[in-house]
């Protein structure tokens, strides 16, 4: 189906069904009960998975297909983000032309970083990356205020009078698509269960699919075949006939646009864009997505992007006072050891689970969450000897870098 | 007038002249080895034809082209492949991709974005490189991942993707080296009949004589970086100069 | 020309904890061509010891002082350090205000232990892992050891002044030969700058002059083959790792006067390094020295008012736009050498 593979076509299904069910899936506890805490389906968090996602779906294009391991793909991120603004407040505030505007603004700079980093390989591209990232964040921060809004960024203001739209006089405007409101919700309450279905997450969710859809098609085509054999052997593609350059030009130029699509995406849930969104931090966020997830799996950046936008949210808001809820069954010794014993790793500790998290998973599962997901299959059907699982040829891809 | 014309190429690296005053002509459809001690030059004479080096002095012409200043995906667009000393291949990819990657490059040249295409509706490319790992004997092994070869069928890849790309000039770095001896039968036999069969030229560094003698139509002996002598195989066991300076330490 | 001097000076601090920071990290993936993006985390760890040593310094005990009375009459109860006890009240201030360069004589042991557990305890399960596992596992490895601090010494920045003897500043400029009045430098950073040449000095003798520098250099250069002679190679690398995390610790220690220590000055510092290293040639020591330097006086001058004037905003990028200019007309950075992680 879909010019897909049975596999592959199962696989984008899948993922479909997540993402679109995802409103059931991440609220699997009753509002007010204790462990409501651990939901995750509400708008604002389910929108940052699948952005994030496609974020991560992008990098991976470049990242794990060619090797090239970009350290400022944050930079299109914010340059799509500044692009959408600048749309909404021009021209429209229908989020589809804020959208493509990102991604095409996100496309052309990416072209241009691309064309000079990719002069050089390893980790002197790395840094020729960064360097680019981190002088955008540092110029958007000041030099180019008047365009990036400096410190304080962009936001939809009252001043705002885009051209295609009739606000009423003082009005601030709401991005809609063809009028529906991106912030509107259908609530459902299903016994103690409320669940959220929100507009700007499903055209979130929708552009993700897309995204990976288009993914699986570039893995499995002679082009992705080709980033992987300029990851492999560089020399040899050269001797034979291919150059290398148009291909990681053309697969970084693609990374940079889903960054665009991601940056547009942020503006049309929230129609607001700051610098902070180009800092290296973002960018080496997206690596760490991907390495957690699985590099050069299809649906490990997507894991990895998930994983990380939980912890940070979901663990992040739990404080002791919910600790405490949590463990009141036992005698009070005990329940305070454990609430001591947790808290380290809870509300503004959660990096240091984070940090832990890394070190566990690459030190145990090496080729990240998707490996982790194999094993626990393997477990299960051990007479396939084949293992012909969605992801393992892929997951073979993964070579030392020396 | 060769194929190949190689004219007072020189190259130095730092102070050591690997090669000095080459001169050397291929003719078209022949086999021609080039023979010689260990560190005379010879894969640094390739090296220059392909690209990778640019001789300091001299020229290099293929089929009356200069190749001097081209990048090696050029030179090979105009028909240059070469099999490498140690194997070049691609290690993470499965014997299959490695095949079907010239494949692609012959009939697509240097880059075509066919990002939405898949790899399985490429029929033809995909029959093309399989009946040449049959040719080599290698189908079965189709896929195996590239790093999990042994080295002689790392060697036996490579050449199939060499040849896969229907070269005019194939250039072969010691294509037997490390090779148990029913395998360099079959490559001597491959070679021979890919030989016959086209229209090819090709450029054999080799060590072992029973291979060079089963092949080549003339011999350069290179020693020291330049050429000693040049001769057919029959005269070339006599001569005094190639015995002095070479055979004299190689088992005949 | 005085403002010339003033910047080169102003320059040469922050250089030298780029330098000394890079070169840590060249030794570390020189040697054991581990990319260790928790080297920030041991520059911070240097400047928590300085932290912990002024605490303990300052361990006090309460006495009961009966010539003064506090608001409510009654006799006033003071703090008073241990160290006075021990040394009588002025040598015990001293020793306190001493701290900073006292720290170092702390540092160094802690900072061999911290570098061999680690090299020992998560590194060497590393070596030959993929680039990107390194980078994640010592990134996760940063993290912790980044919150461990903040969850021992808070997220505020700790004041840890320099003794009083170098708080002040000085006339440079008077000194050789200028105007009085034009070319004023704090003692400190004399003092740091001073300390970074001789740390950096100290190494390189280290690796010129002795067997054991011979055979890292050796190492370095080519380990397979140097592990044919039957030496234990991988024992002096994790050696190495001890000093590099050495070397991070005491620019951590000495660079506590300048910016007061806080649980994130690792990771500010560690991003800059690595475009130091890289522009320096990665691989090369003294390529690695030479571009802290050049990148630390660069910035400094980016920031004078007048070059801000005429091209707005250079002093944010300059690090970074140079490092753009040299890595792309020098492939391998300043000093580096052909093949190393290029691919
Ligand atoms: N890139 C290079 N840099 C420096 N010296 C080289 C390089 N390539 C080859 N050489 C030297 O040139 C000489 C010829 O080498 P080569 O052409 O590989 O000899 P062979 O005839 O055995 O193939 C050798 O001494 C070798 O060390
Ligand atoms: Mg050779």
């Amino acid at each position: 189906m879909f010019g897909l593979s049975t596999k592959d076509t199962t696989l984008l299904l899948f993922v479909a069904a997540l993402t679109l069910l995802a409103p059931f899936l991440l609220n699997p506890f009753p509002e007010n009960s204790a462990m409501a805490q651990f939901n995750a389906g509400y708008p604002d968090l389910m929108q940052r998975f699948v952005i994030f996602g496609t974020f991560a779906i992008g990098f991976n294009i470049l990242f794990g297909l060619t090797g090239y391991l970009s350290f400022g793909h944050a930079a299109f991120l914010g340059v799509g983000s500044y692009g959408a603004i600048w749309m909404m407040k021009l021209l429209t505030l229908n989020v589809i032309p804020a959208i493509i505007m990102g991604v095409i603004f996100a496309g052309l700079f990416a072209l241009l970083v691309g064309y000079i980093s990719l002069r050089r390989s390893g980790i002197y591209f790395s840094i020729l990356t960064l360097a680019f990232a981190q002088m955008s964040y540092a110029l958007a921060y000041s030099v180019l205020t008047p365009i990036t809004g400096g410190e304080t960024g962009l936001q939809l203001k009252a001043t705002d009078t885009p051209l295609l739209s009739n606000l009423a006089p003082g009005e601030i405007g709401r991005a809609n698509l063809f009028g529906v409101d991106m912030r509107s919700s259908y609530e459902l309450v299903i016994g103690d269960w409320l669940f959220t279905f929100n507009a700007g997450y499903y055209i979130a969710a929708v552009c993700m699919l897309i995204g990976f859809y288009i993914s699986i098609r570039i893995f499995r085509s002679p082009f992705g075949m080709m980033l992987r054999a300029v990851k492999s052997n560089q020399q040899r593609m050269n001797y034979t006939g291919l150059n290398s350059k148009p291909y990681t030009l053309a697969a970084f130029v693609i990374s940079g646009m889903y960054a665009g699509l991601a940056g547009g995406l942020m503006v049309a849930m929230d129609t607001q864009v700051g610098p902070e969104r180009m800092f290296w931090t973002a960018s080496g966020e997206v690596v760490l997505m991907a390495i957690l997830g699985g590099v050069g799996t299809l649906i490990g950046p997507v894991l990895g992007a998930g994983m990380i936008k939980y912890m940070e949210n979901i663990l992040s808001k739990i404080n002791d006072a919910i600790l405490h809820q949590w463990f009141a069954f036992m005698p009070d010794g005990i329940e305070n050891l454990l609430v001591a014993i947790f808290h380290p790793f809870i509300g503004k500790g959660w990096h240091l689970t984070l940090g832990m998290l890394f070190m566990l998973i690459v030190i145990f599962l090496p080729g990240g969450l998707v490996e982790g997901g194999q094993r626990i299959g393997r477990i299960f059907r051990r007479r396939d000897r084949k293992a012909d699982s969605v992801e393992s040829d892929a997951a073979k891809q993964r070579k030392p870098a020396e | 007038m060769g194929i190949l014309e190689i004219k007072n190429v020189g190259k130095r690296f730092g102070g050591l002249q690997a090669l000095s005053d080459v001169n050397l002509s291929v003719a078209e459809n022949t086999v021609h080895a080039i023979i010689g001690p260990n560190g005379a030059g010879k894969s640094t004479l390739l090296n220059c034809l392909v690209g990778k080096l640019i001789p300091d002095t001299g020229s290099v012409t293929f089929q009356g082209q200069s190749l001097l200043g081209r990048k090696p995906h050029e030179i090979n667009q105009l028909g240059v492949s070469r099999v490498f000393q140690t194997p070049e291949i691609f290690a993470d990819l499965t014997v299959l991709e490695n095949v079907m990657i010239p494949c692609f490059a012959h009939r697509d040249g240097a880059f075509q974005m066919n990002a939405l295409r898949g790899v399985r509706s490429e029929t033809d490319i995909r029959q093309k490189a399989e009946q040449i790992l049959e040719d080599v004997s290698m189908l079965e092994k189709e896929n195996m991942q590239a790093s999990s070869l042994s080295r002689g069928d790392k060697r036996r890849l490579e050449m199939a993707m060499c040849l896969v790309q229907d070269p005019k000039l194939l250039l072969l770095d010691e294509p037997t080296a490390g090779m148990a001896r029913a395998d360099t039968n079959n490559t001597i036999d491959l070679l021979k009949e890919i030989k016959d069969k086209r229209d090819i030229t090709m450029a054999i560094i080799e060590h072992d004589m029973h291979v060079v003698f089963s092949l080549a139509e003339r011999i350069t002996v290179l020693a020291q970086g330049t050429p000693l002598v040049e001769e057919t195989p029959e005269n070339i066991k006599g001569h005094p100069k190639v015995r002095e300076a070479y055979l004299g330490e190689a088992q005949v | 020309m005085e403002a010339i001097i003033l910047q080169i000076l102003n320059g040469l601090d922050k250089g030298s904890a780029y330098a000394l920071i890079a070169l840590g990290l060249t030794l570390i993936f020189g040697t054991l061509g581990v990319v260790n993006f928790a080297h920030g985390a041991l520059f911070m760890i240097g400047a928590f010891c300085a932290v912990t040593l002024q605490r303990i310094l300052s361990l006090s005990y309460e006495v009961v002082d009966d010539t003064r009375t506090d608001f409510l009459g009654n006799p006033l109860k003071v703090d008073v350090p241990y160290v006075n006890g021990w040394f009588g009240p002025e040598m015990g201030q001293t020793i306190i205000e001493w701290s900073v360069p006292l720290a170092i004589l702390f540092a160094i042991p802690v900072m061999m232990f911290v570098g061999y557990a680690m090299e020992r305890g998560l590194i060497k399960h590393f070596y030959k892992r993929p680039h990107a596992d390194q980078i994640l596992v010592t990134f996760g490895l940063a993290i912790v050891l980044q919150e461990v601090i903040k969850a021992f010494y808070g997220a505020n920045p700790i004041p840890t002044p320099a003794p009083p003897a170098f708080t002040g500043s000085f006339d440079f400029g008077a000194l050789i030969g200028f105007d009085p009045n034009q070319i004023i430098y704090p003692y400190w950073r004399l003092i740091y700058f001073t300390f970074a040449a001789f740390v950096i000095t100290a190494v390189f003798a280290f690796l010129q002059f002795t067997t054991f520098g011979m055979v890292v250099r050796a190492g370095m250069a080519d380990r397979e083959t140097v592990g044919l002679l039957g030496i234990d190679i991988d024992k002096r690398f994790t050696m190495m790792f001890a000093i590099a995390a050495v070397v991070a610790g005491l620019a951590g220690v000495m660079y506590t006067p300048i910016n007061s220590p806080n649980y994130h000055m690792g990771m500010d510092f560690l991003v800059l390094s690595f475009v130091v290293v890289v522009v320096g040639g990665m691989g090369s020591l003294p390529g690695a020295v030479l571009a802290g330097f050049v990148l630390g006086i660069l910035e400094s001058f980016a920031s004078m008012a007048e070059v801000i004037d005429i091209i707005p905003g250079i002093n944010q990028i300059i690090i970074y736009l140079v490092a753009i200019i040299i890595l792309l007309t020098r492939p391998r950075g300043l000093m580096g050498r052909r093949g190393v992680m290029e691919d």
